[in-house]
C-alpha cells in the first residue's frame, strides 16, 4: 500500500517507533526473556518433576477448571446483561451501565476481601447459604464466584458494541419472512454475536486462570483441594525454589499465549467474513 | 447505509416480543448484577464503618497505613506518567503507520493483560532477585530492587502499561488522519500538529486511560505481593496493608483501607460515564 | 384490486402532526404502484403500515381481499426489500434466500429447488455460496429481492431499494426490476422520491405530500395533468409563469385559457410549463424587443440545449430544445426569439383550470 509514502507525510514515525520498542523491550521483553532463559536452563526431568507432581496438577485442575466455569457463567449472564442494556430502556440504566466496569476498576484484593467476608459463615450471604447446607467460602465454589466477579465486564463489553451495531432492518426483514421473535433471536441475532461472545469468553477465561488477589482470600488455600496455581508459584518463591516457580509459571504462560492467539485469530476471522467490502456500487 | 434522519421511529415491539419477556429479562439481569456487584460494594463501606467513624479515620491515618498510602501514591506517580508517554507514542505509531512487526507490537502490548499478576512479579524476581540473573551484581553494589521500593514500582509499571494505549488507540483509529494532514498542509510542524490537533481530539480517551491506569496501579496486588517483602511501614502498598489487617482479624481496619481504593474505583467509573456522555454530545 | 388502503392515519407523537393522514388508495393487481413524494411525505411510514411493521391509529389495509390491519407482519404473506438490503451477514446467499422457506417448514428438497430458481431469476447463480460482505451493492440488493420473492409473496414492498447505490447501478437495476416484474407478475409497491424512477417503471402512481395523497393515477396523467401546484412542480421539471384573469380569460404569456365562472377579474394565475412545451422561433420582422424574449444563457446538455429565456413580462423560464432543432434556429446568447407557450397546467390558486 502507500505505507512508505505515509511514513514520510505524517511525522514522528522514527521517534514513536524507537520509543515504543525501547520501552517495550525494557519493561516487557527483558524481564520475560529472563523467565524463558530460566525455563530453558531447567533440565527436562526437573521441569517434568515439578509440573507433574500431584499437588501442582491439582492446582492446575483447579485454576483452569474454575476459570472455565466462571467464564461460562459470565458468557451466559454477560450476554443477558449486554442484551438488556442495548435493547431495553429502564430507570437507572446509565448507572447499571457504569457499574458493569466495577470489577475492572476495583483492586483485586478489595474484591477478594469483600467476597470472602460476604460468603463466610457469618457473612451476609454465608449465613443463609450455610443454613441451606451450602458452604461457599474456602471451597472451589467460592473460587468460581470470585472469578465470575472478575470476568464480568469482559463478556458484556465485548458483546455490547456488536449488539448495538445490528440494524433494526435485519430483524424486520426476518419478521417479514415469517420468523417469530424467538426465531429472530436464534437464527439471526445470536449467530451474529457468537464471535464476540466467544472472544469475551476467551478473554474472561484467560484473565481468570492467572487471577490471584480476588481468589487467594476466599479459597482457603488447602493443598490438593483449594490451592490455586499462582499461589503455588509464590510458595515456591518463598522457598527460593526459583526453578520450581518458573516451571509452574511456564505452563501457565504458554496457556496465556495460546488463548491470546486464539482471540486474535478469532477476531481476524470475524472481520474477514462479516465485514463489508468498502466502496462498491 | 443508515436510513435518513427523517425516517419514522422504529417500533421494535412488533418484532421483538411481548412486554412480559422483556421485563423478565431485565429483572434477571438486574438481580444478577445486584447480587454480584452492588451488594459487595455496599458491604465494603458497611464493614469499614462497623466500628464507627472514629475507628474508620484512625485506621486510615495510623502511621503504617499512611506510609502504605505514600508508597502507593509514589508507585502510581511514576507508573502513570511513564505509561502515558509510552501510550501516546504507541497509539500514534500503530494508528498512523504500517510497518513490519506491527502485529507483534500489538500482541506484546496486550501481554500484561493476559499474564497472571503473580507471573508478572515472578519475572522481576528472576531478573533482580537474590538468585536472579542480575542478583549477584546488585548485591555487590548494594542495590536493592526486589523487596524494596524500586521493585514495586517496576512491577506496577509492567502491569499497568497497556491501559492508556488500549483506550486511546481505537479512538485514534476511528478518527482518521484527515485533520492531521490538513494541519500539515497548512505548515504546522509534527509537534504542533500532535499537541494542537491530535491531543484535543482524543483527550477524553486519554483521561479515561490515565484513570484506569492509575486505579490499577494503586490497586495492584498479585505482582506487588511477589516483589515486595511485606515489610510493614516500608514495602507495603495499600492493598498489601489491607491484607495484613485482614489476616490480623482487624476487619474494620482492613475494610477502611479497602474503602479508599473503592472510592477511587467509583470515581474512575463516574469519570468514564462523563467521558462517554461528552463524546456523544458534540 | 390487490391492495386497498382506506383512511389510514398514523401519529408518532400524541397530538402532533400525523405522519400519515387519512390516506386511501387502491393499488392494482400485478402492477407496480409507486408511492412518490419528497422526504418527510410519509411514504415510508405508509409502506411500513401496509407491511405490518407499524400499527395504524385508524383505517384499514386489505391485501388481496384479506383484512390485514391487525394481522402480525409474519402472517401477511408479503415480501419486503429494504434500502439497506438487511441481508443476514452471517449466512451465505443461499441461506439468506432459504430463510423464509425454512420458517415455513418446507421440505429440504423443495427449499433447495426454490433457491436455485431464485438465483436464476436474479442472475446470481454463481454466487450462492458467498457471504454478503463479499458482494457489491447491486448484487446484495438482488439477493434481497431473491430472498423476498422466494416465499412467493402476494405483495412485494420496496422501500427506496436503489437509494444506496451509484447512479449508474441504479439505472441498471431499474431496468432489471422492470423485466423481473414482467417475469413474476407480483403486485409491487415501490417507495421512492425519484420521480424519474416513478414515471419510468410504474403503472400507477400515488403522489404524497405531508402525509396526504395529492394525486393518484397512471404516470402520464400525473405528468400531463397534475392536479395541484405541488404535483406539477414535484413531477417533471417546470418553470412557473404568472398571469392574471382578464375579461374572463387567464392570460399567461402567449397562452390564453378560459377562466372559470368563479374567477375574479385581475385574480392571479399560475402556469406550470414543462421545458419542452415552449416552442422557440426566430422573431418575425417588425416585432420589437417588447414582445420577444431574450436568450440569457445557453448550455448544451447531452442531446438537448437548455436555454434560459427572459420573457417580455420579466420572468425567466428554462426551455429544453433538441439539439438538431436548436441548430436550425441558429441563435446565440443575447439574441431575441419568439417564445410560444404550447401547453401548461394553469392554476387559479390551488385549483387547476
Amino acid at each position: 500500500m502507500h505505507s512508505s509514502a505515509r511514513r514520510r507525510v505524517l511525522p514522528g514515525f522514527g521517534l514513536t517507533l524507537g520509543l515504543s520498542w525501547s520501552y517495550l523491550g525494557l519493561i516487557v521483553l527483558l524481564p520475560l526473556s529472563g523467565l524463558f532463559l530460566k525455563t530453558f536452563s531447567l533440565s527436562w526431568a526437573q521441569f517434568w518433576d515439578t509440573v507433574a507432581s500431584p499437588r501442582v496438577l491439582a492446582a492446575y485442575r483447579l485454576s483452569f477448571g474454575a476459570a472455565f466455569l466462571a467464564a461460562l457463567l459470565n458468557a451466559v449472564f454477560g450476554l443477558l446483561v449486554a442484551w438488556v442494556l442495548v435493547r431495553y430502556r429502564f430507570p437507572g440504566k446509565a448507572l447499571v451501565d457504569a457499574l458493569v466496569d466495577l470489577p475492572f476498576a476495583l483492586p483485586t484484593a478489595v474484591a477478594g476481601l469483600t467476597l470472602t467476608t460476604l460468603y463466610s459463615r457469618n457473612g451476609w450471604y454465608g449465613q443463609h447459604l450455610e443454613a441451606l447446607g451450602f458452604q461457599v467460602a474456602f471451597t472451589p465454589v467460592g473460587i468460581v464466584i470470585a472469578l465470575t466477579f472478575i470476568g464480568l465486564p469482559f463478556v458484556v463489553r465485548t458483546v455490547q458494541p456488536v449488539l448495538e451495531d445490528i440494524e433494526a432492518d435485519v430483524e424486520e426483514a426476518a419478521a417479514t419472512l415469517g420468523a417469530t421473535p424467538w426465531q429472530v433471536f436464534t437464527r439471526v441475532l445470536f449467530p451474529s454475536v457468537m464471535p464476540a461472545l466467544l472472544s469475551g469468553f476467551t478473554l474472561a477465561f484467560a484473565r481468570a486462570i492467572g487471577e490471584y488477589g480476588s481468589v487467594v482470600f476466599i479459597s482457603g488455600n488447602m493443598p490438593m483441594k483449594t490451592e490455586i496455581a499462582p499461589l503455588l508459584i509464590i510458595t515456591r518463591l518463598e522457598q527460593y525454589d526459583y526453578a520450581g516457580a518458573t516451571a509452574i509459571a511456564g505452563v501457565m504462560l504458554a496457556a496465556s499465549f495460546a488463548l491470546l492467539l486464539a482471540v486474535n485469530l478469532l477476531q481476524r476471522w470475524t472481520q474477514r467474513r462479516f465485514e463489508t467490502r468498502p466502496g462498491t456500487g | 447505509m443508515h436510513p435518513p434522519s427523517h425516517a419514522p421511529r422504529r417500533d421494535r415491539r412488533l418484532v421483538s416480543g411481548p412486554a412480559a419477556v422483556r421485563w423478565l429479562l431485565i429483572s434477571v439481569a438486574l438481580a444478577f448484577l445486584g447480587f454480584f456487584l452492588v451488594v459487595p460494594l455496599v458491604a465494603v463501606f458497611t464493614y469499614a464503618l462497623q466500628k464507627g467513624v472514629g475507628a474508620y479515620f484512625a485506621a486510615i491515618l495510623e502511621p503504617e497505613a499512611w506510609s502504605a498510602i505514600r508508597l502507593t501514591l509514589l508507585a502510581a506517580a511514576i507508573a502513570v506518567p511513564l505509561n502515558l508517554v509510552f501510550g501516546l507514542a504507541a497509539a500514534w505509531l500503530i494508528s498512523r503507520f504500517r510497518f513490519p512487526g506491527r502485529d507483534v507490537l500489538l500482541t506484546l502490548i496486550d501481554l500484561p493483560f493476559s499474564v497472571s499478576p503473580v507471573i508478572a512479579g515472578l519475572i522481576f524476581v528472576l531478573l533482580f532477585g537474590r538468585q536472579g540473573w542480575l542478583g549477584p551484581w546488585l548485591a555487590e553494589h548494594d542495590i536493592h530492587i526486589i523487596f524494596a521500593v524500586p521493585g514495586i514500582v517496576l512491577a506496577t509499571v509492567f502491569v499497568t502499561f497497556p491501559f492508556v494505549v488500549r483506550e486511546v488507540l481505537p479512538i485514534m483509529q476511528a478518527q482518521g488522519h484527515d485533520e492531521e494532514e490538513a494541519a500539515l498542509s497548512l505548515g504546522a510542524s509534527g509537534w504542533r500538529t500532535f499537541l494542537h490537533v491530535t491531543l484535543p481530539k482524543v483527550k477524553w480517551g486519554v483521561l479515561y486511560g490515565v484513570l484506569l491506569c492509575n486505579a490499577r496501579a494503586m490497586g495492584e496486588f498479585g505482582a506487588v505481593s511477589v516483589v515486595s517483602g511485606h515489610v510493614r511501614g516500608v514495602t507495603n502498598t495499600l492493598p498489601l496493608h489491607a491484607e495484613i489487617l485482614y489476616n490480623e482479624y482487624n476487619l474494620a481496619g482492613a475494610f477502611a483501607v479497602a474503602s479508599l481504593l473503592t472510592v477511587l474505583a467509583l470515581v474512575t467509573l463516574a469519570v468514564k460515564k462523563y467521558v462517554e456522555w461528552k463524546a456523544e454530545a458534540p | 384490486m390487490s391492495v386497498i388502503v382506506e383512511q389510514l392515519t398514523k401519529r408518532f407523537t400524541a397530538g402532533g402532526t400525523p405522519a400519515v393522514s387519512d390516506v386511501s388508495f387502491h393499488a392494482p393487481s400485478a402492477a407496480i404502484t409507486t408511492l412518490l413524494g419528497p422526504s418527510g411525505a410519509g411514504k415510508s411510514t405508509l409502506l411500513r403500515l401496509i407491511a405490518g411493521l407499524e400499527l395504524p391509529d385508524s383505517g384499514s389495509v386489505r391485501i388481496e381481499g384479506v383484512e390485514c390491519t391487525h394481522l402480525p407482519v409474519q402472517k401477511r404473506g408479503i415480501g419486503v426489500v429494504f434500502q439497506s438490503y438487511a441481508l443476514f451477514k452471517h449466512m451465505t446467499v443461499r441461506q439468506n434466500i432459504a430463510f423464509g422457506l425454512e420458517t415455513r417448514k418446507l421440505p429440504r428438497g423443495e427449499i433447495e429447488a426454490r433457491v436455485d430458481e431464485m438465483l436464476k431469476l436474479v442472475q446470481l447463480e454463481e454466487l450462492g455460496k458467498r457471504y454478503p460482505g463479499q458482494l457489491s451493492g447491486g448484487q446484495r440488493q438482488r439477493v434481497a429481492f431473491a430472498r423476498a420473492l422466494a416465499i412467493r409473496p402476494k405483495l412485494l414492498l420496496l422501500d427506496e431499494p436503489f437509494g444506496a447505490l451509484d447512479s449508474r447501478v441504479r439505472i441498471e437495476l431499474r431496468e432489471w426490476l422492470q423485466s423481473l416484474h414482467e417475469q413474476t407478475g407480483v403486485t409491487t409497491l415501490l417507495v421512492t422520491h425519484d420521480q424519474e424512477e416513478a414515471l419510468e417503471i410504474s403503472q400507477h402512481v400515488v403522489v404524497l405530500s405531508d402525509g396526504r395523497v395529492a394525486q393518484a393515477g397512471p404516470p402520464e396523467e400525473i405528468y400531463d395533468r397534475p392536479a395541484t401546484p405541488f404535483v406539477a412542480s414535484f413531477v417533471g421539471g417546470t418553470s412557473i409563469l404568472r398571469g392574471r384573469v382578464r375579461s374572463g380569460r387567464a392570460e399567461v404569456g402567449t397562452l390564453v385559457v378560459a377562466a372559470p365562472q368563479s374567477a375574479r377579474e385581475g385574480e392571479a394565475v399560475q402556469a406550470f410549463v414543462r421545458p419542452h412545451d415552449i416552442k422557440l422561433a426566430r422573431p418575425a420582422n417588425g416585432s420589437n424587443e417588447l414582445t420577444t424574449s431574450r436568450v440569457e444563457r445557453l448550455k448544451s446538455v447531452g442531446g438537448y440545449v437548455k436555454v434560459l429565456l427572459k420573457l417580455p413580462s420579466g420572468e425567466t423560464v428554462t426551455v429544453e430544445v433538441p439539439r438538431a432543432e436548436f441548430e436550425d434556429l441558429g441563435v446565440v446568447e443575447g439574441d431575441h426569439v419568439h417564445a410560444d407557450v404550447r401547453m401548461a397546467q394553469v392554476f387559479l390558486g390551488d385549483f387547476a383550470i
